[in-house]
């Protein structure tokens, strides 16, 4: 079996849940989200789709808890976010994988270590990162790669080193933020396949995009946001509304 | 795991902003040795009054002959005001202040100018030109002028002193020497924390790559904190152990060799007193570096 590590069958529960959510970053300006709510079911993969400014990046950083929301209520992983005190909050984020659009990968350490820093920084035992990281590497189809550096890889390869940190340590939730953004058209379809797979192990997927034709392919759940409103949300949905109407 | 990922970040760290760890290092250098400087002139300071106000005496000079003194109208002390004058020593109200008194008659002290006098410069003296004194040794040096007030009034006194009088003027030079110390001390300590302030805030910039990283796969803030306050504590402690070597060796070739050979009548502080000094420097410089990290640091590693 290529996957080792496929997560046992669970009743379906909401791993993230946002209820009447408002984000408003100035006073007096118009929010970022306008009372959103929303629930995403273990084993999801969903896109969050929307022009700039829609308010995807809220949305995200919401969940990451990288701002807190001005009204309602985020619960992510089990957690309730609005009552959790900053110490705690590297915590969630360890059940939280993060993967960009410009890969954020350390430009002086190999493949291997790059995936092994996510690791090592939150304390995992060597034998733990030995065995962990070169599983993860062939999972993202890296494997006999593990000692080059980002800059000899290609954007898709990059990203793959990306993923693979990012679900290193077997988290509950994968958020890509514009994964795509940066690669071309054949690529994406590659990295699109690894994320498929890993949903399909358990993995809740949830990814912010711009990308129609990929969103179109896929036919999975859409939310679509528009100036902070939620106004679409569709399972094996279309990237434009006017295309599921 | 952890540990050795710290370490390794610390060394990059310093490895990285190398001349700025150096500035550190020499600030913090600077600036302790004068903070240990003025703390050991207060030793030395301490340590010459401990030795010699115990050895100083209070003289009571009594009237002579023909003293200018309104006091001394009545001519020379009389044997009765003498014992009057002791009474009041030995059993008057500042009795519990006197330790030991000794009585010099003219001819005592005149023997004892002739023993100093060995080339005869005083060779037309006679006994009578002296002048008799009570010698009177306190429990107390600082309460020297309780016992001169109420001696002062009584007839036969000619006159009261401290021989502490002789030293007022080396103490207030070696007090004025701590403060100037002292205030370049705090003016270097602020430096110092200015500089480490701006060092830490460096290598946080520079290091925002990682640190985000760290952030984003879930590090504790203590770990993505610690390599950057320990750049800053390991560069300070630096400083502190410099300054320390510096004062002892200070100490021990100017003041243990050099001084005490020349001028031998004095008790000096020693390396041992460095080494006192030497922890409080060190704690100095840790908690500088402490501070200083904690409050840069908040902005540019935030959870």
């Amino acid at each position: 079996m290529r996957v080792a590590w496929v997560r046992p069958p669970t009743p379906k529960a909401a791993v993230i849940r946002l209820d009447n959510v408002s984000k408003v970053y100035a006073r007096g300006a118009r929010p970022a989200l306008d009372d959103i709510s929303v629930e995403v079911e273990r084993g999801d993969f969903v896109f969050l789709v929307g022009s700039s400014g829609s308010g995807k990046s809220t949305f995200l950083k919401l969940i990451l808890r990288e701002e807190r929301p001005t009204s309602g209520d985020v619960h992510v992983a089990g957690r309730h976010l609005n009552k959790l005190s900053n110490w705690r909050v590297p915590h969630l984020r360890r059940e939280i994988g993060a993967v960009f659009q410009d890969f954020r990968l350390l430009p002086n350490k190999t493949v291997f270590d790059n995936v092994a820093f996510g690791l090592e920084v939150i304390g995992k035992k060597r034998h733990h990162v030995q065995s962990m990281v070169p599983e993860t590497l062939e999972l993202v189809g890296l494997a006999g790669k593990e000692k080059r550096l980002p800059h000899e890889l290609s954007g898709g390869e990059q990203q793959r080193v990306a993923i693979a940190r990012a679900v290193v340590n077997h988290p509950p939730i994968l958020l890509c933020d514009e994964p795509t953004g940066n690669l071309d058209p054949g690529t994406s379809i590659g990295i699109m396949r690894l994320l498929d797979r890993i949903n399909r192990t358990g993995t809740t997927v949830l990814m912010a995009t711009h990308d129609d034709e990929i969103v179109d392919q896929m036919r999975k759940r859409v939310i679509e946001l528009k100036g902070g409103q939620l106004i679409r949300d569709q399972d094996r949905g279309v990237y434009g509304a006017e295309a599921s109407a | 795991m952890r540990l050795r990922f710290i370490s390794a970040e610390v060394f990059n760290g310093l490895r990285r902003n190398s001349t700025m760890a150096l500035s550190v290092v020499l600030v913090t250098f600077v600036s302790l040795t004068f903070v240990g400087a003025a703390a050991l002139t207060q030793m030395q300071v301490d340590k010459l009054k401990d030795d010699w106000y115990g050895k100083v005496e209070v003289s009571v000079f009594l009237c002579p002959e023909n003293s200018r003194n309104v006091q001394c109208a009545a001519g020379r002390a009389t044997p009765a005001q003498e014992d009057a004058i002791e009474d009041v020593l030995k059993n008057g109200s500042v009795a519990p202040l006197v330790e030991s008194v000794e009585y010099e008659s003219r001819e005592e002290a005149f023997e004892k100018l002739r023993e100093r006098d060995t080339d005869n410069r005083f060779a037309l003296l006679t006994a009578d030109g002296m002048q008799a004194s009570f010698r009177v040794k306190l429990t107390d040096p600082e309460q020297f002028e309780l016992v001169a007030d109420t001696v002062a009034g009584i007839e036969g006194v000619d006159e009261v002193q401290d021989q502490r009088e002789i030293f007022k003027g080396l103490f207030s030079l070696l007090n004025a020497a701590t403060f100037i110390a002292a205030g370049l001390a705090a003016v270097m300590l602020l430096a110092a924390v200015l500089l480490i302030t701006t060092t830490i805030r460096l290598s946080a910039l520079s290091r925002r790559r990682e640190t985000n990283i760290m952030r984003m796969v879930g590090a504790s803030r203590g770990l993505i904190q610690m390599p950057f306050m320990l750049e800053g504590a390991v560069a300070a402690t630096l400083g502190a152990l410099l300054a320390t070597t510096g004062l002892w060796l200070s100490v021990r070739y100017l003041i243990e060799d050099w001084l005490r050979g020349s001028v031998t009548f004095v008790d000096y502080i020693s390396g041992d007193d460095v080494l006192v000094v030497a922890p409080w420097l060190l704690a100095i410089a840790v908690a500088l570096a402490v501070m200083a990290s904690l409050a840069t640091l908040g902005r540019y590693t935030r959870a």
